[in-house]
């Protein structure tokens, strides 16, 4: 960019200094006090494991984070494999109306309450039992519009005379895709793939309409939300800084095969 | 494809629908709802109680908006003039919090602004010894909870126009005399409007449906259009009427919408005068 004084580029710093200390001191108070001894927020005790060790006892914080694994793994199946599915009809067919478009783009923006509680009318009115399987379906919804996504920007650079030349060479649909497309687009499924599961693990509002009643069917977000309302517990802030570990490392991995594909 | 297609169609479209004919049909006495036409759900939108609701969110959302805007765009600026390498390190540091999960990064929040809380603390330290300030369940941390949450989708927008800022522009408005102030003004500012009208966009969205943020920050009183709907649906079982909101919500979203595509419009049709310009 252009020149700059010496006062314009130290006020350039402070304000970047001024907005990374916004952002990261909420995040760093919290892992910092799921390691102290005391629990309180108010006074350092030493150094603990104890609260990480407590939550390993809590089985509604384990069964919880079960549900969570079961919703995200199924979910992130379904999607990553209807997604790219999907992106690949697309992308190959390469004209598509506005409709179409609209509907994959729908469910990334749609207010998470609307589709909440537009799943839990319809849900009611089929009488269909509420639980994880009415979460899974529900999460399929945006998780596959997200895979879909990650993947049509990578089929926008893939080279479809390949795949003709495969075909023309005697392979069969399914050894095309197995042997051809799919090695190629596989960065981006997986990239997809990790950003469902990301987006599983944390979706709270529409896991919270069509759990149904009862406590079987919580999942981890759901009981955060549960325990945040009860009030501060050290507990908690051990179970975030988990949590926030798991999601950032998937969503980091899932970046650098992104990148790693751009790269290509 | 027809698979996917089919499980958008029958898990989003068709719900989508049955949302909105809900909201023309009548709340039943004990709850359930009667199938006969009304308008009575949209009426009740409008009524002083809620219109006053709706300002209501509007003026948080729009308040986060304009807050994150400004903090977004000074680092998005900031980030663009840093040296080149570093750019994409900032950048990735600035949407990781962005990553991590939404009702965490609230209640990291409540840490710090409870009565016992990290600020209450440094006010003690700096020699305060009054009674702990309320900070916790007001508006203001309401606000400060949303730009939290929105702060780094608002640098990424901001970010990709001014990276893109061709240098010579501003050297151009310098050399023929404008000052810094001028230029900004009347040259990068024109031309990142896209970024801003999308980073503001996402963030007045998001805000103005969120229900989490005043729930747990606001403490449940200051009732935004969120709370609204979540109540008639899994409190005051009104579904018609949460649903007439729902849509109403809708409503906001599609017009907010509209007005970034002609913002982002203009926007073009000015850089292209801006554009023109210079080079004639």
């Amino acid at each position: 960019m252009v020149e700059r004084s010496p006062a314009t580029r130290r006020t350039l710093w402070f304000v970047l200094a001024l907005v990374f200390a916004f952002l990261y001191i909420p995040i760093a108070v919290l892992v910092t006090l799921s390691f102290n001894e005391g629990g309180l927020p108010t006074a350092w005790s030493g150094f603990s494991l104890k609260w990480y060790v407590s939550l390993a006892g809590n089985s509604a914080i384990l069964s919880a984070a079960l549900n969570t694994l079961i919703v995200a793994l199924v979910s992130t199946a379904i999607a990553t494999l209807l997604g790219t599915l999907l992106a690949i009809g697309i992308e190959m067919r390469r004209q598509y109306g506005k409709g179409l478009e609209a509907l994959i783009f729908a469910p990334m923006i749609i207010p998470d309450i609307v589709l909440a509680i537009a799943l839990l009318s319809f849900f009611s009115m089929l009488n269909l039992t509420m639980g994880l399987h009415t979460i899974i379906l529900a999460h399929v919804v945006f998780n596959l519009a997200f895979v879909c996504s990650v993947v049509r920007a990578r089929l926008k650079s893939f080279d479809w005379s390949i795949v003709e030349a495969s075909t023309d060479l005697g392979a069969s649909a399914i050894t095309t895709f197995r042997r051809v497309t799919l090695p190629v687009i596989l960065p981006a499924v997986i990239a997809g793939a990790l950003l469902a599961f990301t987006l599983s693990v944390d979706e709270f509002i529409i896991a919270f309409f069509t759990a149904g009643a009862g406590r079987a069917s919580t999942t981890l977000p759901m009981q955060i939300y549960a325990m945040i309302r009860f009030g501060i517990t050290p507990e908690i802030n051990a179970l975030a800084t988990i949590v926030m570990a798991v999601s950032v490392t998937a969503l980091t991995l899932s970046q650098r095969l992104n990148r790693g594909m751009i790269g290509q | 494809m027809a698979p996917a297609l089919v499980w958008l169609t029958a898990l989003m479209v068709v719900p989508c629908a049955l949302v909105l004919a809900l909201a023309f049909f009548r709340r039943g006495i004990y709850g359930g709802i009667e199938y006969t036409f009304t308008l009575e759900n949209f009426g009740l939108v409008f009524d002083p109680l809620y219109a006053g609701i709706f300002l209501n969110s509007a003026r948080i959302a729009g308040t986060a908006t304009l807050v994150a805007v400004v903090i977004g765009y000074a680092a998005a600026y900031a980030i663009a003039a840093a040296p080149r390498r570093w750019q994409p390190v900032f950048l990735f540091f600035a949407v990781l919090p962005f990553w991590s999960n939404y009702l965490i990064r609230t209640y990291a929040w409540i840490v710090l602004l409870n009565r016992e809380g990290l600020v209450t603390q440094l006010l003690r330290w700096f020699g305060y010894t009054g009674e702990p300030p309320s900070m916790l369940y007001t508006e203001g941390a309401v606000i400060a909870g949303l730009v939290y949450n929105y702060l780094p989708f608002v640098i990424l927008a901001c970010y990709a126009p001014l990276s893109r800022l061709n240098p010579e522009l501003a050297e151009a408005s310098r050399d023929l005399g404008a000052s810094a102030m001028t230029t900004f003004r009347r040259i990068i500012l024109p031309l990142t409007v896209p970024g801003i009208a999308a980073g503001a966009v996402f963030v007045f969205v998001l805000s103005i449906g969120n229900f989490v943020t005043p729930a747990l920050l606001g403490g449940g009183r200051f009732q935004m259009i969120g709370n609204l709907v979540y109540d008639q649906f899994l409190t005051a079982n009104d579904w018609p009427f949460g649903a007439a909101l729902a849509m109403a919500l809708i409503a906001i979203m599609l017009v907010v919408l509209m007005a970034q595509a002609f913002a982002a419009n203009r926007a073009s049709g000015h850089a292209a005068e801006v554009r023109s310009d210079a080079n004639g």
